[in-house]
């Protein structure tokens, strides 16, 4: 089992969670060049180490939170509430 | 039957093979048996050359079907084929081995029919058995909306020529008795898109096939042998660094699937892949029962029987991205408990094994293909959990557009570019869960 570390409910099964997938700063639709756009839509980066990434506590509180996982061997590291 | 009239022979190959491919035989087999004598080896160990005409990393069905085709089609027989552990350890080892082409968008269609066509000429051409066996591929509709996907898909299969049509549940239960097509499920089935070409074959024989034919051609296939850099001069590539030593090669073809986007990055070349994780299981085997593949997109499950009797199941990918390949319980449960509400008899099977693969996920569900901004540096990637079907036509289009120097059109909707222009090939409808 896979536990992850809510901020607010503690640690719980990774079941409990959705992924939202790599931290990374979304630029505003509105001003930002198409190319830019384009790479954040499509050409994010696929680490093999650790990576800060968005979760969802889905079945809990319901809120976001940020966590640092290793991808190749999934351990992970308490992250702080995302806002 | 799927289509073949594209002016090549059915098969690929330009005719001329080493004899040491055709030296399994009857004959053969009877004489080894007599004798007791050890059987020669498939392939070969080599020294790593310091030169290559080309270097392919990846020794998986892409990789390798790549490298036949280069020497059979094209005469260049210069080639290595790189693998950091030993061929087919990859997803070409791991997958559920199911074989069809009733996609959803005309250019998918068209690319996986020339895969199934050329899978059907594959033992003969290679001389080794790969066990094609078309029992045919059932997708099961569960609700309106995915009844009305199947329409879609049979319409544009039979535009191209692609045996698929939509069947309703009294011909569902007729091909597979034990599915309970009753109304009182959770989920009934309503009909099912009925691809009697489809069907499942063994990998691993598809994977030392071609390695044992492009060997005979004088690839060298090196095992055990890590790329750990590669080098780019003034934007064209001059060779790539290994556990080995270095190689220096015009041209680098990255096969790599889960681990692609670790040597592109190498390249320096961006590319729209996330690596997830996909597990299957197998059961204890029992006599046949099963004759064709069931997929359920709803369900998030699918089943095939093998010739040993076993049942194997699968499911969409895990829910987030990961290089590791540890399965889960959530895994075992989840497929155990979506089966038996497809097939309730099955309740007292038992599991023997589970395992998992990694996919190189892209945003449309399609692959890219074809050159990179980086000269001489290919890829063949963003095969995520549907690649195994496509080895074979990847591996043609691949050589020809290495050896000519163009694109050729049967993958020219495949390429890198298409994510700037903004041209992606959605095939989400027909490839989430049937792999
Ligand atoms: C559980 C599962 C079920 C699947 N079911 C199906 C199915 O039913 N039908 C279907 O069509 N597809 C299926 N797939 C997908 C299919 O397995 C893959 O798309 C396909 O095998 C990819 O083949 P490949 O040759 O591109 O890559 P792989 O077979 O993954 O080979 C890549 C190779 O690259 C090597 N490598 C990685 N990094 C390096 C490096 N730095 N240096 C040297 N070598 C390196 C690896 O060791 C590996 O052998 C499934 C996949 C999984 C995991
Ligand atoms: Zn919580």
């Amino acid at each position: 089992m896979m536990l992850l570390p809510c901020p607010w409910c503690g640690p719980r099964n990774v079941t409990e969670f959705r992924y939202g997938g790599r931290a990374v700063e979304r630029p505003d639709p509105g001003t930002t060049s198409p190319e830019r756009w384009r790479r954040y839509l499509h050409l994010q980066k696929n680490p093999l180490g650790w990576d800060t990434e968005n979760w969802y506590h889905s079945a809990g509180c319901r809120r976001y939170f940020a966590v640092q996982r290793h991808t190749g061997t999934n351990e992970v590291r308490a992250g702080e509430a995302s806002t | 039957m799927s289509s073949s009239s594209n002016g090549r022979t059915a098969s690929g190959g330009n005719g001329r093979r080493p004899d040491r491919l055709r030296d399994y035989s009857a004959w053969r087999l009877f004489r080894q048996g007599l004798s007791n004598d050890e059987w020669p080896r498939a392939w070969h160990h080599h020294d790593l050359r310091s030169s290559y005409d080309v270097v392919i990393i990846g020794g998986g069905v892409h990789g390798l079907a790549t490298a036949y085709y280069l020497a059979a089609n094209h005469g260049i027989r210069n080639v290595a084929v790189l693998d950091k552990a030993y061929i087919g350890s990859g997803g070409s080892g791991r997958n559920t081995a199911i074989l069809r082409s009733n996609y959803l968008t005309p250019e998918g269609v068209r690319f996986y029919d020339r895969s199934v066509t050329l899978y059907e000429h594959l033992a003969a051409d290679l001389n080794f058995n790969v066990m094609f066996s078309q029992r045919g591929h059932l997708t099961l509709a569960h609700n309106d909306s995915s009844l009305r996907t199947m329409r879609w898909r049979a319409e544009v299969n039979k535009v191209q020529k692609v045996d698929s049509e939509v069947i309703g549940p009294d011909k569902v239960s007729e091909l597979v008795p034990y599915l309970d097509t009753s109304a009182q499920t959770r989920y009934p089935i309503l009909g099912a898109l009925y691809h009697p070409p489809g069907g499942i074959i063994r990998h691993d024989a598809v994977v030392w096939g071609y390695a044992r034919a492009a060997d005979a051609h004088g690839v060298h296939i090196h095992q055990k042998t890590e790329v750990l850099g590669i080098d780019v001069d003034g934007g064209r590539v001059s060779g790539v660094r290994t556990n080995r030593g270095s190689i220096s090669a015009p041209i680098v073809v990255n096969c790599t699937a889960g681990w692609s986007t670790l040597i592109s990055d190498m390249a320096g070349v961006d590319m729209p892949v996330q690596t997830f994780p996909l597990q299957a299981a197998v059961t204890e085997p029992v006599k046949p029962f099963l004759d064709t593949v069931v997929v359920s997109g709803t369900l998030h499950v699918y089943c095939s029987q093998t010739d040993r009797g076993e049942l194997v199941f699968g499911a969409s990918v895990d829910p987030f991205a990961s290089y590791s390949i540890r399965g889960s319980l959530e895994f075992t449960e989840g497929v155990a408990g979506h089966v038996l509400e497809l097939m309730p008899a099955l309740s007292k099977m038992r599991l023997l094994r589970q395992w998992a693969g990694l996919c190189d996920m892209t945003p449309d569900y399609s692959p890219i293909m074809g050159p990179t901004p980086v000269e001489g540096f290919y890829v063949d990637v963003g095969w995520g959990t549907y690649g195994f079907k496509a080895g074979p036509v990847s591996g043609e289009a691949m050589a020809e557009n290495i050896a000519t120097g163009r694109v050729p059109e049967i993958i020219a909707p495949f390429g890198l570019d298409r994510f700037a222009d903004g041209r992606l090939v959605g095939e989400k409808g027909a490839a989430a869960v049937g792999h």
